[in-house]
């Protein structure tokens, strides 16, 4: 059936990190069925920090995230599954290893300004036959005139699709139909976009990203995600019922997903509490919530203040050794000034 | 003195920056700065050093071959895994800059003097050569390591095409390069560019899984020794902030274990070529540097004039 755009659930990638990347085996495979019965197009599924993200950088997977992949595959019917991976990170190997899995997409993410570092990446998931995405994260720190420089490149190694991804949910509205705009003039391939909702914004500006011609879009079952969370695909799929966008998903059963099955395993809900708005306020990468929560329970500073301070310092994605690097000055400071 | 006749190849940010090292060197001779591209910054500084400044590649190099000891390459492990046999047969030492990994790494705070006489030596990557000795020093502070994490993070700007290019080869490099000279049973290495307007410096950190029972104290003193031991050929490599022990449980590929040690470190360059920031292309040159000299050195027949 064809639908006004395609609907891509993060919820065992970026979902992940809300949960430390302690997925299970059977949650996968009852989220899984739950998303496939609900006409989810593609469903991703990886480490939070994508393939070979298990570290003490990012932290470990409970379990193996290839096995989790390898049971993801058996459990779906119609819905693709997609893996996403980070150049520095995991490795081309990796692509190779997950599309013996069944998997049929991969996503190459990089940040905004670093596309050429994806182009070993992207020619490896082309060759493999793989839909391949080309995925620029932290798009607020780059102009719309940048972003498509770097979507071009993307394009130019073979990627079907150039998504860009609020990863710091720190856009507006108008952020958001500007970059769109660029990129579907200047592309050749379609758009989609990757919201997160720290500001409050995530469903308007994929609704916004629609409108700018986004063909594809990007959520999780309640949220569930880095930072405060991402676009909730049951309401995204609500919403976009009500101005009459054709989704292809049933929106109740989405609604039952993330009711019955998401909610159930999330360790906190996933409100916009003063960590999640420092981070969309400071631009900060979403998933250095949890990571800096530790550290400032563990050296006893601040985490608004460790959060200030990495958006001071213009961290990117992948740079989350240096929460405790902040931190490790800002437990100094205190103690310089108080001796 | 005689010095060794040195071939640089590779005329981007990493050959420039070695050639100007090279040429304060008491040991070694630059004679040429190789490159591909008659237009290169690189190759227009060779020129104005007084240096051969050809464009023809490692054919030059072949066929200059009776005029040279050693040839650094800083071209891509691509080109180096095209060439390395044919420097080996004209009798060229060949010091590897890229992590093409053919012959023996080298990493001169840990095992600088057990492959003078290869043919081929391999310098690893710039995060290797960052974070190896520290891996190394809590290595020997503790009865076994069960594994060791290494994250680098470098000015987009300090990045060139060969790095962007080859990122995978960069990380596989890096990480074996834990295992087999740092120590490590298991390990991983991570890469990231920040793009940060002014440029940061590079930072590396590394993560080491403490098991149990562990001389925390000594981990720590082992650490420092090291940075100053690595200091004395890369002088802005330092300790960005005290190394720290952190209480877990971890449950990391090697195991569970109670501790993490956290070792941040930051390494400013020379400034030779690229400012400042790029203590990434300084730890590599001034590396391979040492390499050049302690092999220069090693050939010094005993007896014979310094």
């Amino acid at each position: 059936m064809s639908t006004d755009y395609r609907l891509i659930d993060s919820t065992l990638r970026d979902g992940s990190h809300a949960i430390s990347h302690q997925y299970n085996a059977d949650e996968v495979v009852a989220i899984v069925r739950g998303l496939d019965r609900a006409g989810v197009q593609v469903i991703e599924i990886a480490h939070g920090d994508g393939l070979g993200g298990s570290s003490f950088n990012y932290g470990f997977s409970k379990v193996d995230e290839k096995e989790l992949i390898d049971r993801a595959c058996a459990s779906t019917t119609t819905a693709k599954i997609a893996v996403l991976l980070l150049p520095g990170i995991g490795l081309a190997d990796d692509l190779r290893d997950v599309k013996e899995l069944g998997v049929s997409m991969a996503r190459i993410a990089t940040h905004c300004t670093e596309g050429d570092i994806s182009e070993q990446h992207i020619k490896t998931a082309k060759k493999l036959g793989l839909e391949t995405i080309g995925f620029l994260m932290m798009a607020h720190m780059n102009s719309p005139e940048g972003l498509v420089e770097q979507a071009l490149l993307m394009q130019s190694y073979g990627a079907d699709v150039i998504y860009i991804a609020d990863s710091a949910g720190a856009m507006t509205t108008e952020d958001v139909r500007r970059r769109v705009n660029a990129l579907v003039e200047a592309l050749d391939v379609p758009v989609g976009v990757h919201a997160h909702n720290n500001l409050s914004m995530a469903v308007a500006n994929s609704i916004a990203a629609y409108e700018e011609g986004a063909k594809n879009l990007d959520g999780t079952s309640a949220g569930l995600g880095a930072g405060a969370g991402n676009c909730p695909t049951e309401i995204l799929a609500a919403v976009s019922d009500k101005y009459g966008i054709s989704t292809g998903v049933d929106v109740l059963a989405l609604m039952d997903v993330a009711e019955e099955i998401i909610r159930p395993l999330m360790p906190r809900q996933q409100v916009i509490d003063r960590a999640g708005l420092i981070l969309g306020y400071a631009g900060v990468y979403g998933s250095f919530l949890l990571h800096s929560q530790r550290a400032a329970e563990r050296y006893n500073v601040s985490q608004a203040e460790i959060l200030l301070e990495l958006g001071r310092r213009q961290v990117v994605g992948g740079q989350e050794d240096m929460i405790i690097d902040v931190a490790l000055e800002l437990a100094r400071k205190h103690s310089e000034a108080q001796a | 003195m005689n010095r060794m006749r040195c071939a640089i190849i590779g005329s981007g940010n990493i050959g420039t920056d070695l050639m100007y090292k090279m040429l304060r060197s008491d040991h070694l001779e630059p004679v040429a700065l190789v490159g591909i591209d008659p237009d290169s910054d690189g190759l227009a500084r060779a020129r104005a050093a007084g240096l051969n400044a050809p464009h023809t590649g490692p054919q030059w190099v072949i066929e200059n071959a009776g005029n040279l000891d050693m040839v650094f390459d800083a071209t891509s492990a691509y080109v180096h895994m095209r060439h390395h046999r044919q420097y080996r047969d004209a009798g060229i030492t060949a010091i590897d800059l890229t992590p093409a990994a053919v012959g023996p790494k080298v990493i001169p705070s840990v095992n600088l003097y057990e492959h003078l006489d290869a043919p081929n030596i391999n310098m690893v990557t710039c995060g290797g050569q960052a974070t190896t000795p520290m891996v190394f020093a809590i290595r020997r502070a503790l009865p076994t390591l069960p594994y060791a994490e290494m994250v680098s993070t470098v000015a987009s700007k300090s990045a060139g095409p060969g790095t962007r290019q080859n990122i995978d080869e960069f990380t596989k490099t890096t990480s074996t390069a834990l295992r087999e000279i740092g120590g490590a049973e298991q390990s991983k290495a991570i890469i990231v560019l920040n793009p940060a307007e002014p440029p940061i410096m590079m930072r590396n950190t590394v993560f080491a899984a403490m098991p149990e029972g562990a001389d925390q104290d000594a981990v720590i003193a082992s650490i420092h020794e090291m940075a100053i031991e690595v200091a004395k050929y890369v002088p802005g490599y330092r300790l960005k902030n005290p190394p720290v022990i952190e209480s877990g449980p971890f449950s990391t590929p090697g195991g569970v274990v109670p501790h993490r040690a956290v070792v941040l470190l930051e390494v400013e360059g020379a400034g030779d070529y690229l400012p400042a920031y790029a203590g990434n292309l300084d730890i590599m040159t001034a590396a391979a540097l040492r390499v050049g000299e302690a092999i220069a050195q090693s050939r010094i027949p005993a007896g014979a004039p310094a």
